[in-house]
């Protein structure tokens, strides 16, 4: 992903509220969608996916009661770009208790750009065991997809050019919630 | 991250760490029903072993397969090298066939230096004579972090042949540089008199083993390596037992949250008594199980990224 320049002009896309909002709708879908989120496992994509797995997880407690078991899945070692970058740390994979055979998973990630970390996830998930189905929840869809994969669940699209980046900040991990774009000035 | 691994000494504390971190990861993933990871997929690892050894060598390959590199195995014993090959011509041997990472055992010290300047691939030193055996100071590191929760401020002893032991060299290397206090124990004769300084200057040594015992967190107990021997450094096998092995008896001084270690293969009576390898306290087997997870590590963060 290319990074924009620091003074690269900024546009706030979701303010917190936003933020709030969409997490809300998207644990409503999630119930909706699930008929109330029976046998169903929400597993967050490092890093920021983590948190957004636990914030729908506890959204969906609020509404309805229901405890939806939540994990952590990271994807890593499963990357199709190993090579073009310098070593990374690996993040923490933890499964909920009872696993993942038989239910329904839903991999949680903060943006969906080429696709290419989810289809890492999907192979990740084949070694940890075999769900009866897999959806997908992202809190930004950007577009520029290239490979085959959509979200079941999308909390805001955002036309975005490539040169642009979209930076979403959680108060788990940043401090604070937002998300920005920045950079596409010169296109 | 580093290219090679050498020496335990080319380790700072957070590179360090970072194998220790992915280690634990590592070691999760050992749990469920698929073990293999597609991570090293196409890149080739030759384990070169020039000396004999089971664990190191199981365990370096178990690693590879496991992050589904290519393995090549080779041993001196069956190969050109029993024709006379130098380990040079070895080398270009390997590094034509395209190898990305050589483990190399090798009874003279220093060969692993020699070998990263003939190939381009990355050089893991699985043993190298007298010198060092980083990755196994490395599964030793994780055993202790797992076992105590730490490494910073654990007073560490390490007894008994530390003139022979490049397990102790390279444990003295890397938990100083973690923050551990390591004392070496055993008789003046197997311990080299500057070998504290050289190694790190916060090093202690002591002849008496009984005296030292009751403020340790870890005894790391090491094998009298009597194939390197050429003199008497003991008058009998007998004393050495009765003055630097572990028994029993001595097992009690230890405070209660201590663990014992030995990097294996042990001489049971010995160094060792049975009663005390086979104890609750002894980490033995789970360092052999935790020596796959700190080297698929090591493969990982040399092979994992760009080269």
């Amino acid at each position: 992903m290319a990074s924009p320049r620091a003074d690269a002009p900024s546009k706030i896309i979701l303010s917190a509220s936003d933020l709030h909002r969409v997490v809300d709708r998207i644990a409503h879908q999630i119930l909706e969608k699930t008929s109330g989120a029976t046998g169903t496992v929400l597993l967050g994509i490092p890093t920021r996916g983590v948190p957004l797995a636990q914030r729908l997880a506890a959204r969906i407690h609020a509404f309805e009661g229901i405890d939806v078991p939540v994990g952590s899945l990271d994807i890593t070692l499963y990357r199709d770009d190993l090579r073009l970058h310098a070593t990374r740390a690996l993040g923490k994979t933890e499964l909920p208790g009872g696993g993942i055979d038989g239910r329904r998973v839903v991999l949680v990630d903060d943006v969906l750009f080429s696709g290419r970390t989810v289809r890492a996830a999907l192979d990740a998930l084949n070694d940890e065991g075999r769900p009866s189905s897999v959806q997908l929840a992202v809190l930004v869809d950007r577009g520029h997809r290239q490979l085959p994969i959509r979200a079941d669940y999308v909390g805001k699209n955002i036309p975005t050019s490539l040169s642009e980046s979209v930076r979403v900040s959680l108060t788990e991990s940043d401090g604070l919630d937002e998300v920005k774009l920045t950079g596409g000035e010169d296109q | 991250m580093i290219k090679h691994l050498r020496s335990a000494a080319d380790l700072d504390a957070p590179t360090a760490t970072l194998i220790l971190d992915t280690a634990g990861e590592m070691a999760a993933l050992a749990g469920r029903e698929v073990k293999k990871l597609p991570t090293l997929r196409g890149r080739t690892v030759v384990n070169l072993f020039y000396e004999d050894s089971t664990r190191t060598r199981i365990s370096f390959e178990a690693a590879a397969k496991r992050l589904s590199a290519d393995v090549i195995n080779f041993s001196a014993k069956g190969s050109s090298v029993s024709k006379g090959e130098s380990l040079k011509d070895t080398a270009l041997t390997l590094q034509a066939m395209g190898a990305d990472a050589v483990v190399i055992r090798h009874p003279a010290s220093g060969a692993p230096h020699r070998l990263a300047a003939w190939v381009d691939g990355s050089v893991v030193n699985a043993g190298d004579g007298t010198h060092e055996h980083p990755t196994q100071a490395l599964l030793d590191a994780y055993t202790m972090r797992s076992r105590l929760g730490r490494i910073d401020g654990l007073k560490v002893a390490i007894v008994g042949d530390v003139l022979h032991s490049r397990v102790a060299r390279s444990n003295v290397l890397l938990l100083t540089t973690l923050g551990a206090q390591v004392t070496l124990v055993g008789p003046p004769t197997l311990i080299p008199v500057d070998i504290a300084a050289a190694l790190s200057p916060a090093t202690k040594v002591s002849y008496d083993l009984d005296s030292v015992l009751p403020d340790m967190d870890v005894v790391m107990m090491l094998r009298v390596q009597t194939e390197r021997m050429q003199d008497s450094f003991f008058p009998s096998a007998r004393e050495y037992s009765r003055r630097y092995g572990l028994d029993l008896a001595r097992m009690r001084k230890l405070p209660e949250h201590a663990i014992v270690m030995h990097p294996g293969p042990m001489n049971r009576g010995m160094e060792i008594t049975p009663e005390v390898a086979d104890s609750s306290r002894s980490t033995i087997v789970e360092q052999v199980a935790n020596g796959v997870s700190a080297r698929m590590a090591v493969l990982y963060l040399l092979l994992g990224g760009k080269a």
